[in-house]
């Protein structure tokens, strides 16, 4: 117990202090390796509460995607080098009191839910998907996602083809000058646009490309 | 202190969410940095599902932690193609030079 709670505060802290150097830190790539920070940590809180798989999929998803996709941009649109103006513009703008009012105002209603917050009495027993304990969380959840939740997973893999079609659809751009290969050009070639018969007199030359 | 609950694991959520919400108002650089925020608060959400479901041994919450990251997952990439489109097309993404809504 000493050890899990030892494990909780380590890791919390880490998580806490890569959040605040995500949003604080002068460089943009520094904030990215801080969010990575950020995404392992928390995932190694998730292994060590008993969700297993769900740590195991922040790690793929997030650090091995989401996070070199922010790399990726960050390295191609050059802004690496800008700098941070956090701290030149503060005197002239009026909104930096206003954010923070306003985001201490939400943090002390979140913990004000918190402190104040009890279950329904019959909560547990209404629950209809608890947890088998003699499967692995893994095994537990894969029972659920395909049978009660199968809609919902099928409708979120549709949500994930149309976010790649209209990442290409966004990005993409038709460059001007680059020689390349028309299938259908090729496909609909006629006979009578590409050979011509000629009659050729003796002694005379034909003209090509005239 | 020493015996952690559920009320440490929803305070964590709720000072990751407060810092993502910070980092969307006070952000004068790059939008990039503001998706890296929004990331940040889809996390503390996550956070405080998979606390409920663990303490409350229940699965649903983890099911609904799966498809959020799904969904996060789609917004960075449209997210990020966008603000690829708009640099090439302006030139700049610093949030104090977008302003051509004048808002």
């Amino acid at each position: 117990m000493i050890a899990h709670s030892i494990f909780f505060y380590f890791f919390s802290i880490v998580a806490i202090i890569s959040a605040i150097m995500v949003t604080a830190s002068k460089n943009t790539v520094h904030s990215v390796f801080f969010l990575i920070l950020d995404f392992i940590s928390i995932s190694c809180l998730f292994i060590m509460i008993g969700a297993e798989f769900l740590g195991m999929i922040m790690l793929i998803v997030y650090v091995g995607a989401v996070a070199v996709l922010f790399l990726f941009v960050v390295m191609m649109l050059n802004v690496a080098q800008q700098k941070n103006q956090w701290f030149s513009s503060m005197s002239s703008s009026s909104h930096i009191p206003v954010g923070v009012i306003i985001s201490a105002i939400i943090f002390f209603e979140l913990i004000i839910v918190i402190g104040g917050w009890k279950y329904k009495p019959d909560l547990v027993e209404s629950i209809d998907t608890s947890v088998n304990n003699g499967l692995s969380n893994t095994h537990s959840l894969g029972q659920v996602l395909y049978t009660d939740y199968i809609h919902i997973f099928q409708i979120s893999g549709m949500i994930l083809l149309i976010a790649m079609i209209g990442a290409i659809v966004l990005t993409y751009r038709q460059r001007e000058g680059v020689k390349k290969q028309s299938y259908l050009k090729q496909i609909s070639r006629e006979r009578s646009e590409g050979v011509e018969v000629l009659e050729v007199q003796s002694n005379k030359g034909v003209k090509i490309d005239d | 202190m020493i015996d952690i609950g559920l009320g440490h694991y929803l305070t964590l959520g709720a000072v990751i969410f407060t810092i993502g919400v910070i980092g969307i108002f006070l952000n004068r650089k790059n939008i990039i940095v503001i998706l890296m925020s929004i990331e940040l608060i889809l996390l503390a959400v996550n956070i405080n599902l998979v606390s409920f479901s663990i303490f409350l041994n229940d699965l649903s919450g983890q099911v609904f932690t799966l498809f959020i990251l799904t969904v996060a997952a789609a917004e960075a990439a449209i997210g990020l193609a966008i603000i690829v489109v708009y640099y090439r097309n302006s030139g700049t993404i610093r949030v104090e030079e977008i302003d051509t809504l004048k808002g």
